[in-house]
């Protein structure tokens, strides 16, 4: 492995000015977004890959990252979609048996710029203090104003429809085979998702987010899957009106994430924006109808204004117990039900591991 | 769902006596759980035997029963107390085995008395081996491979399944002899056929071995509803082979990727709802094989552990007060986060740091012992550190341990370092670090330690820095870039000192010009998602510092840092109470220590903790942040007392007693001045850097002598010489020698009695906490002898010329705060032993005895309180004794030459009340586990002098149907007075003599009162023998009337238990005493 004692600069800077500096790890070069902090302590892997990072730098608060490298397995998509990865220290080495590269490789070999050695409590409570912020990470500029300037006029996610940078350019099977076939609209899905419906006995098309009603219901699905994403959710009424075709022919719907938050605009209601999102894998998520507590893996900086919902038929059936936003809902008549967290973990704990079960369930009384 | 309504008043059992492996954390998990429970308005009714516990504090629980924690005192207490329900999963071992007994006997039944937290068939589930394992596989879990065989053929079928290595354990031989551990075939087939031939059942089991696995350990907690969550995970630096107790932890898990986190938090869950843990914490430890990733459940302790408290301490979630709340019907999401208020306890804590814990031994205590780490556990106390990361979390923690070691150091590694890289031991840290500084490969270290390649990376790096930092010497100095960046790694000024032939205070002045100053940074348990309220900080070389200062009045009080022989929970407990009195008094309190186990590093003892090592840096950063109006060194033991003259140097305002006055009571010169100045009497004494003065020093004084090394505490190679040869090979074995630390020879008073004395005084007002009589005779260590409260047999001039004396040197000394001090008594002459102007460990007893919390009286004198303000300006005599015994480890250091003296050995103590003296010492004996006998055989041996006083004595034993065994004098003296008796030798002559009856298991009790080196040496063998066998021995002629009179009250009347409450109660009418 390689070990190079200088270590070449980086800084990182916000659209208001707060100025880290630190080291440069992965790819050289600049990258902006909205920087976001995640909890959790282990998964960095799986979060690099998750294309719903598309937009957003993420700063890990744990400080010691890329201790088991990476491995082939724990891809969440096809290769790493955030625009930036913030840390306290990365590790020199990687231990774990099934690790095949270091992280910094594997960074670099996808052009991912990376920054290590800055205080990332500091980074993170000014987020919290202060919401999800734009960013640059630089390796080549440290010009402080030149800096907030490229900061502050970098895209930002508001109003932003970042779908189409990582959806399927066409329909594609998953897996050839099921007893249940689940068209999957890709805003940018979790493989653990398709993974946990083939291991349900599904067979899975997943379909890119332009897709055509028609086109959907040729495949004759016995169910319809809205997948996670980023971006603003109120930027999609493509997929809302998509959706709004589908729906309403018994055709049990689950919908996660970005998938819950379509929903909430299919049955008319509005989302809105948290100050700095909820990313990581401790959340503690009420069910009200039994009263039981999950432990869940969540990453959106969206939600859904769920009294904004005028079908009364919706009803809230998950609340996060910290702020009390959505994180579940159902319709009372139709088979269709969605949760802002994420049930496929990746990372994360798997208690909600259960609504897929659901989803089949439903799909087996619609067969 | 809110808590239970069917019940009202909770029985809570304790821990008991500190022992090794079940230390000062069950004080933490029971003191939390009291306040918990009385907090949701229930009666809390509390049994333990330590009197060193902020949990027996009669404030903690409504009612407190210091009583022995046996199931027939469990039983009277409910008698009195008719509680709904007992809670026994916050005490330990201990607790949980007497609840699983009472219940046996059908106690809680016939009381009707419901368990909260557990039930019996969960516990049984857990730690019976067979049951658990078919627990585990019902819920398709892994345990290791295993077979049976009754031939070697069936053996090698066997192994072609489980492969090498395996361990061998051959059925039913007494305590697993003929069993080992085989790597190779030849190893196999050796080990295998002689097992089969061992084996009374020609049986051999046959099981993988998994020693160098990693190991990994998850705290999980549930309620009734079902929700579980995972609190904490941990990954063992150490792979498997070390007892978890012993191995060095890591906090987070750091080389898991999350797939394999979320199987081993998957794995938990089901575990503890297939053990069926109802409410509370449980503690579940896993080996990974590092090849493939498979995992293997090892065990689940259903209860709050040692690893609770420090997964509590790591993440700041209170495990064991939420485990209370949960055990009396409250569920999690019902329960708020005191930290962050607004968030619920159902969630999983993240943190944004890297803690790392690291044990503390005591092998230098046990010369002759096993030193090296295995699977049972030997660590007495431990150090937690936290850093940003695993370096400095390391280097913090390394300091912290006080062994010398400024950090990651070598200096230690002076042995084979090959065989000591193999072989686990107390001191690895240094080999690993001389291994890498002589180019040792990490694949190499690996290959030798199975330690995993990422902890050794991390120690590289900072072997790596470390040459670079001595590189940039030569080139001309040191940068403030270089210099941030050792600190960032965790290096001290001491270090860097050492580096840059510069002095501490050189290089902290550097630093400080420089602006390379710790931030603190909060403990949050959510990675500062919310906004944390609860104030517990620790450094770290960052840019923000978290640190709210408020300009309210400060003081500051510093811990102990690790528990070790001489220095545990006696001293926190000083800690906490000074922390507590001084919030009552308006103070703002900030406590400094690095120790998991204790009360004192809660976040609610005090106003600010600060988790840090308690060394001369680390806290003087926290004074240069903090700017405490007043500093309190004397409570902690000798740690921060080590500490009070540089403080004092460098301008902090030490309060109570001066520095000056610590070291003229320290210090032998200046100490014998002030004995002659006050006319007061020492044993004559000299000091001795060569053998040659010691052996002056000696025949001038007269054998035998009392020698041992300057500033030490807990009586460190402390020994009683008799001759010149003995005093030559000690003089040569001792190496730390040097003028300023020579080692002191005193004359051995033969024959004394030995008595403590705790006072507390203001400058104006002395009063006499309490006069400790010493059941043994002077010559063992105090903090290993048992004593009582008051004196059972001196006169009342003596303890009169006592207190005087005692206030004398309070007065000379201008103690502020807490005295102790040491007399022996011989021939009605008072000898000033040894004068501690600081805490004792003794103040806890004494406190619970006489009813007065003198630790929270002394801090606030030291705040400037006078005595006659706060009231209390008289000693306090009960009527009813307390007598305080000791626990003793020797059972974990098998090998050991194990003798009692006076070198201190106990690791806990525990006390026994009553109003009768023998019956007080009767239930501290039963407390102690050594319980007074009622039948079988004594064994008495007196010196001349007690002839004719063990003459009743003996008598009466006879008359309760004992049989007698003695050597030739004592037993002319007792066949003369019709006492029938059989004749034994001395030990040096051979058999039969009492070490074989204690052998042979007949020997009931020994009584024993030894004078010369002869006798004294024969003594100590029998007691320590007797004592491995737990069988009662006494030495002291007193301490004989004591127990005979003990076991006839036994026999007797029928022991009752008292709360400690109403033994205050009685104390209020008590007709004061006056110095």
């Amino acid at each position: 492995m390689e070990r190079s004692k200088i270590k070449k600069i980086a800084v990182l800077t916000l659209e208001d000015g707060q100025v880290f500096r630190g080291s440069s790890f992965g790819a050289e070069g600049e990258a902006y977004g909205e920087v976001v902090f995640n909890t959790s302590m282990m998964g960095y892997q799986e979060i690099l890959t998750d294309p719903s990072y598309k937009g957003q730098m993420v700063c890990m608060t744990y400080p010691l990252i890329g201790n088991y490298g990476v491995n082939k397995e724990d891809m969440e998509s096809t290769r790493p979609f955030l625009e930036g990865f913030i840390v306290k220290e990365v590790s020199r080495i990687y231990s774990n048996w099934r690790a095949t590269e270091d992280l910094g490789s594997y960074l670099k070999r996808n052009n991912i710029v990376g920054i290590e050695g800055i205080d990332t409590r500091r980074l993170t409570k000014h987020i919290r203090e202060h919401g999800a912020k734009k960013g640059v990470i630089s390796t080549t500029d440290f010009d402080g104003k030149n800096l907030v300037r490229k900061a502050k006029a970098s895209a930002g996610l508001e109003g932003r429809d970042l779908i189409k940078e990582v959806t399927c350019k066409k329909a594609y099977d998953w897996n050839a085979t099921g007893k249940y076939r689940v068209a999957a609209i890709d805003s940018g899905i979790k493989h653990n998702i398709l993974r946990n419906l083939e291991a349900r006995g599904c067979q899975v098309r997943v379909f890119p987010a332009t897709a055509q009603a028609k086109e959907i219901s040729e495949f004759k699905p016995h169910g319809l899957f809205l997948s996670n994403g980023p971006g603003d959710p109120a930027a999609l009424s493509y997929i809302v009106n998509t959706v709004k075709e589908l729906i309403g022919t018994k055709l049990p719907v689950f919908g996660i994430c970005l998938g819950h938050q379509i929903l909430g605009q299919v049955f008319g209601g509005k989302t809105f924006k948290l100050k700095f999102g909820h990313h990581g894998g401790n959340q503690p998520v009420q069910d009200l109808e039994t009263g039981a507590v999950l432990i869940t893996a969540q990453n959106h900086g969206f939600a859904v204004d769920v009294d904004s919902i005028p079908d009364k038929n919706v009803v809230l059936t998950h609340v996060n117990l910290n702020d009390r936003t959505c994180e579940g809902m159902e319709h009372k008549t139709l088979p269709v039900f969605s949760v802002q967290y994420h049930p496929e973990a990746a990372p994360g704990p798997h208690d909600a591991a259960c609504h897929f079960d659901k989803f089949i369930g439903m799909m087996k009384k619609n067969a | 769902m809110p808590k239970r309504t069917d019940i009202k008043k909770i029985l809570i059992i304790g821990s008991g006596p500190i022992v090794i492996g079940q230390a000062c954390e069950f004080d933490y998990s029971g003191t939390q759980a009291c306040k918990a429970l009385r907090e949701d308005g229930f009666e809390v009714i509390l049994i333990n035997s330590n009197p060193a516990t902020i949990m027996t504090d009669p404030q903690t629980a409504d009612r407190t029963y210091i009583e022995p924690i046996t199931v027939e005192f469990l039983e009277k207490i409910i008698q009195i107390e008719k509680p709904d329900a007992v809670l026994p999963t916050l005490g330990g071992q201990t607790a949980l085995n007497t609840a699983v007994k009472a219940h046996e006997a059908g106690i809680f039944e016939k009381y009707g008395v419901k368990m909260i937290g557990v039930n019996v068939d969960s516990i049984k589930k857990a730690e019976d081996r067979q049951l658990f394992k078919k627990a585990m596989q019902k819920i398709g879990l892994d345990m290791p491979r295993s077979g049976l065989a009754h031939t070697i053929e069936e053996a090698r079928e066997v192994l072609k399944e489980i492969k090498l290595p395996v361990v061998v354990r051959p059925s039913f031989t007494l305590g697993g002899t003929g069993g080992g551990i085989c790597e190779t075939m030849q190893e196999f087939e050796r080990i295998a056929a002689y097992g089969l031939q061992l084996s009374m059942t020609s049986q051999i089991l046959i099981e993988e071995s998994i020693v160098g696995w990693k190991e990994f350990e998850l705290e999980v907690m549930r309620d009734r509803k079902d929700n579980v969550v995972i609190i904490c995970s941990i990954e063992n630096f150490d792979p498997m082979g070390v007892h978890t107790g012993d191995s060095i932890t890591v906090a987070p898990a750091q080389t898991l990727t999350d797939v394999e986190y979320q199987k081993m938090r998957d794995a938990s869950i089901a575990c503890i709802r297939e053990i069926g843990v109802e409410t509370g914490g449980s503690n579940i430890q896993f080996a990974l094989n590092p090849d493939d990733g498979r995992m293997i459940v090892i065990e689940m302790n259903p209860r709050v552990s040692r690893s609770s408290a420090l997964a509590s301490k790591a993440t700041g979630f209170p495990i064991a007060k939420i485990a209370a709340k949960l055990a009396v019907g409250y569920t999690l999401d019902e329960i708020p986060n005191d930290i962050t208020r607004m968030t619920p306890a159902s969630f999983e804590p993240t943190i944004d740091y890297c803690v790392v814990k690291i044990p503390r031994f005591a092998f230098e205590k046990f010369p002759g012992a096993d030193a090296t780490l295995g699977t049972q556990m030997k660590s007495v106390g431990e150090v937690m550190a936290i850093g940003r990361t695993f370096k400095e979390a390391f280097q913090k923690g390394l300091r912290g341990l006080e062994i010398k070691a400024a950090g990651f150091e070598s200096k230690k590694a002076t042995g084979d370092l090959l065989k000591n890289l193999k072989t686990p031991n107390a001191e690895r840290f240094a080999y690993l670090k001389r291994a890498l500084e002589e180019g040792m490969s990490l694949e190499k270290i690996h290959e030798i330690t199975n330690i995993d390649p990422w902890f050794l990376e991390n120690l590289a790096e900072i072997v790596e820095f470390e040459k670079e930092l001595r590189s940039a010497t030569k080139l001309g100095g040191l940068s403030p870039v270089f210099l941030r960046r050792a600190k960032e790694m965790g290096f001290s000024d001491i270090q860097l000192g050492e580096i840059f032939s510069a002095s501490e205070t050189e290089i902290r002045e550097i630093r400080k010009e420089e602006g390379i100053i710790p931030a603190y940074k909060l403990v949050d348990t959510c990675a500062a998602e919310f906004e944390a309220f609860t104030p517990y900080y620790y450094s770290t070389y960052e840019e923000e510092d978290e640190v709210k200062t408020t300009s309210k009045k400060k003081i500051m009080i510093l811990g102990g840092g690790p528990n070790r022989i001489g220095q545990g929970i006696e001293f926190d407990y000083c800690c906490c109470h000074a922390a507590f009195a001084l919030k009552d008094a308006g103070f703002e309190t900030i406590m400094v220590n690095c120790n998991p186990e204790t009360v004192s590093t809660d976040y609610d003892t005090s106003d600010r903790l600060y988790f840090e090592p308690v060394t001369f840096e680390d806290v003087m950063n926290i004074i240069d942040k903090e700017k405490p109006q007043g500093v309190i060194v004397q409570f902690g033991g000798q740690t921060p007392l080590n500490l009070a003259l540089a403080l004092k140097k460098a301008g902090v305002p030490v309060i109570g007693t001066s520095p000056e006055a610590i070291d003229r009571a320290e210090d032998r010169k200046k100490f014998s001045q002030l004995i002659q100045k006050l006319g007061l009497r020492q044993p004559a004494n000299g000091n001795a850097v060569t053998f040659e003065e010691a052996r002056r020093e000696a025949s001038r004084i007269g054998y035998p002598v009392l020698v041992r090394p300057s500033y030490v505490l807990g009586g460190r190679a402390m020994e009683i010489i008799y001759d010149e040869t003995v005093l030559e090979n000690y003089m040569n074995r001792m190496t730390d020698v040097t003028v300023d630390r020579p080692i002191l020879v005193d004359q051995f008073l033969e024959d004394a009695k030995e008595v403590d004395v705790d006072m507390i005084a203001d400058g104006e007002t002395f009063v006499v906490g309490g006069v400790m009589e010493h059941i043994e005779q002077a010559g063992i260590h105090s903090g290993d002898s048992a004593c009582s409260l008051p004196p059972y047999s001196l006169s009342t001039a003596v303890i009169d010329e006592i207190r005087r004396q005692t206030a004398a040197l309070a007065r000379e000394l201008r103690v502020i705060g807490l005295m102790n001090v040491q007399f022996a008594v011989k021939n009605n002459e008072v000898y000033v032993l040894e004068v501690n102007p600081r805490a004792s460990r003794t103040i806890p007893f004494v406190s619970k005895a006489i009813g007065v919390p003198l630790a929270k009286l002394a801090s606030q004198v030291m705040a400037g309180k006078k005595l006659k303000e706060l009231g209390f300006t008289s000693e306090i005599v009960p009527d009813f004794f307390s007598v305080k015994e000791v626990v003793l480890p020797f059972v974990r250091f098998r090998g050991a030459d194990i003798l009692l003296g006076p070198e201190m050995k106990s690791t806990g103590e525990v006390m026994g009340i009553d109003a009768d003296f023998s019956l007080a010492f009767a239930k501290a004996q039963i407390a102690a586990s050594s319980s007074l006998p009622l039948e079988g055989t004594v064994f008495v041996s007196v010196k001349d002098r007690d002839k004719v006083a063990i003459v009743p004595i003996a008598r009466l034993l006879h008359e309760m149907g004992f049989s007698l065994a003695s050597t030739s004098g004592t037993a002319k003296v007792l066949g003369e007075n019709g006492i029938p008796t059989e004749i034994l030798k001395k030990v040096a002559e051979g058999s039969p003599n009492a070490m074989d009856l204690v052998r042979q298991g007949k020997l009931a009790l020994a009584i024993n009162t030894p004078a010369g080196e002869k006798p004294r040496q024969d003594e100590i063998r029998i007691r320590t023998l007797a004592v491995t066998h737990g069988v009662p021995c006494v030495t002291t002629i007193e301490g004989a009337k004591a127990s005979v009179n003990g076991i006839r009250s036994m026999k007797e009347k029928t022991m009752k238990v008292n709360a400690l409450q109403d033994y205050h109660k009685q104390l209020k009418t008590k007709k004061p005493v006056y110095v």
